[in-house]
């Protein structure tokens, strides 16, 4: 692999990675693509604050490098919503006050968009009764899932309430 | 993170020569780049993977067979597997997150390491770690550590939820080596006790790689996963259990159970499934069977209330799984 540059598209973007095997993810889309929106907590997998979107599935962007990237497309908050043109999520965290200092939201908000596509999809969470049943996004449904983002603010309870929120948006467009 | 080289197996007897020449095989990576990040994993080579056709889960025999590749996330969502295999979803979604499950794969999450926090700490002397160099979790803080099948070496604790799940419907690990051969092993003899070798977590040997896991026929029943642990999420069990469990009547027809995050393996007792068939499920009964499980079982100290955390987790289990009504 030395030498040569993986293709990642980032947001849509077209981007190469040709750095240090050691990179992770995490870093290279802060360090070398400038995007800073995701942010580094932990960074051993335990505070989701890095999460991102690769292939539309959540993942700890500091538990996996870059070079093993080949191909895949990642999604960060940027690629999400923009200041002047908010993802709805974002703008249902506002609302709600789904934070405090902020650093935790960019990972809880992509991975609260992941986690409505899972639901879609029928995946069952550790809580969930019947294991082959739709799921329903119930707060208690919505706070398993989002256990892997961490707030050391302690704004869950209003985070918990702008999902709910959004996804109560998306119900009420999708029967119209 | 110590430098190493990265390369992308293109083939299973490329990357089990690479891994045979010393290079760590990286999937999900969750747990290696944790540890390598730390200095607890030192390898100077990584082959990746990914790109391997280990995925896929499809039917085999009677059973079913998972791809090595395939994610956690994967596996729990299968529709055969949460159907004919709900212990084995349901000890998936109890461990980790999302995040980490979408990573995490099959074979990977079989080899995680043990989370003791001297092992974790490269200042504190750990025989897993750095064999000989002593074990500090005896005499210090030992409360996740084991009850059951330690020894002087090491008191670690096997950390993960699945394999318990794969001890209790008594799954097989396929392996494959770098000369072109493969053995299947039964998941319940795949994770090792310590012994005076705590190094090895299991019985792979160098070179070779996971390829799959396969389970039997699906046996039905009731089939629960309890674990107990200080979060009621995202957090490694302090014991936990997976029941498999068919009644005939009144009585129980067939019983199989592992324990998870007790001893350095998944834990299975075959004297404990033997004691339950054919009996009339009560208290008393189950009292017998925690007679059995902890007969030999050992504290350390900070662990000893695990004893009867596990009885307790085995009343209750085994009253779900049988219907008993107390």
């Amino acid at each position: 692999m030395k030498g040569s540059a993986v293709p990642i598209s980032i947001n849509g973007n077209e981007a190469e990675f040709a750095g240090d095997p050691r990179t992770t993810l995490l870093d290279f889309l802060r360090q070398d693509c400038g995007l800073t929106g995701t942010k580094k907590g932990c960074d051993h997998g335990q505070c989701g604050a890095c999460t991102v979107l690769v292939n539309g599935q959540r993942i700890n962007s500091c538990l996996s490098l870059a070079i093993m990237h080949d191909g895949d497309s990642v999604t960060t908050i940027e690629g999400l919503g923009t200041p002047a043109d908010l993802h709805p999520l974002q703008a249902a965290f506002i609302k709600h006050d789904g934070y405090q200092c902020g650093y935790c939201t960019p990972g809880q908000i992509c991975s609260a968009q992941a986690m409505i596509d899972e639901a879609l999809n029928g995946w069952a969470s550790n809580v969930t009764a019947d294991l082959s049943a739709p799921v329903t996004l119930t707060p208690e449904e919505i706070r398993e899932r989002m256990s892997g983002n961490l707030c050391r603010c302690g704004a869950y309870s209003n985070i918990v309430d702008a999902i709910v929120e959004h996804i109560e948006t998306l119900q009420a467009e999708a029967t119209q | 993170m110590r430098p190493f080289e990265y390369t992308r197996a293109d083939g299973l007897d490329g990357a089990a020569r690479r891994i045979a020449e010393g290079a760590r095989p990286i999937a999900g990576g969750t747990n290696l780049l944790d540890l390598m990040k730390l200095e607890v994993e030192t390898p100077g080579a990584l082959v990746d993977i990914n790109r391997l056709p280990l995925g896929g889960i499809e039917p085999h025999g009677e059973g079913l067979r998972i791809g090595a590749l395939v994610s956690n996330s994967a596996c729990a969502a299968d529709e055969l597997v949460r159907r004919d295999y709900p212990v084995l979803a349901r000890a998936i979604l109890a461990g980790a997150t999302f995040q980490l499950r979408n990573k995490a794969t099959t074979g990977g999450n079989l080899c995680q390491r043990t989370r003791c926090y001297y092992f974790y700490n490269i200042d504190q002397p750990c025989n897993k770690r750095e064999p000989g160099s002593g074990c500090a979790a005896i005499g210090g803080f030992n409360r996740i550590h084991a009850i059951l099948g330690a020894s002087d070496a090491c008191i670690a604790t096997y950390p993960g939820d699945m394999a318990v799940a794969l001890s209790a419907l008594d799954a097989r690990v396929e392996i494959a080596d770098a000369a072109g051969g493969s053995r299947s092993v039964p998941v319940r003899e795949f994770h090792r006790l310590p012994g005076d070798t705590p190094e090895r977590d299991n019985v792979l040997a160098p070179g070779e790689v996971i390829t799959g896991v396969t389970l039997p026929a699906p046996v039905g029943g009731t089939q629960v996963y309890r674990k107990v642990r200080d979060r009621s999420s995202y957090a490694f069990a302090l014991v936990s259990i997976a029941a498999v469990v068919r009644m005939d009547g009144e009585r129980i027809g067939s019983a199989s159970l592992a324990f998870g995050a007790l001893a350095h393996k998944p834990w299975h007792d075959p004297r404990i499934d033997a004691l339950l068939v054919g009996e009339v499920p009560s208290d008393a009964l189950f009292d017998k069977a925690a007679d059995l499980l902890l007969e030999e079982a050992q504290g350390q100290g900070h662990n000893d209330f695990k004893i009867p955390m596990a009885r307790r987790a085995l009343l209750a289990t085994l009253r779900e799984a049988t219907g008993a009504r107390m």
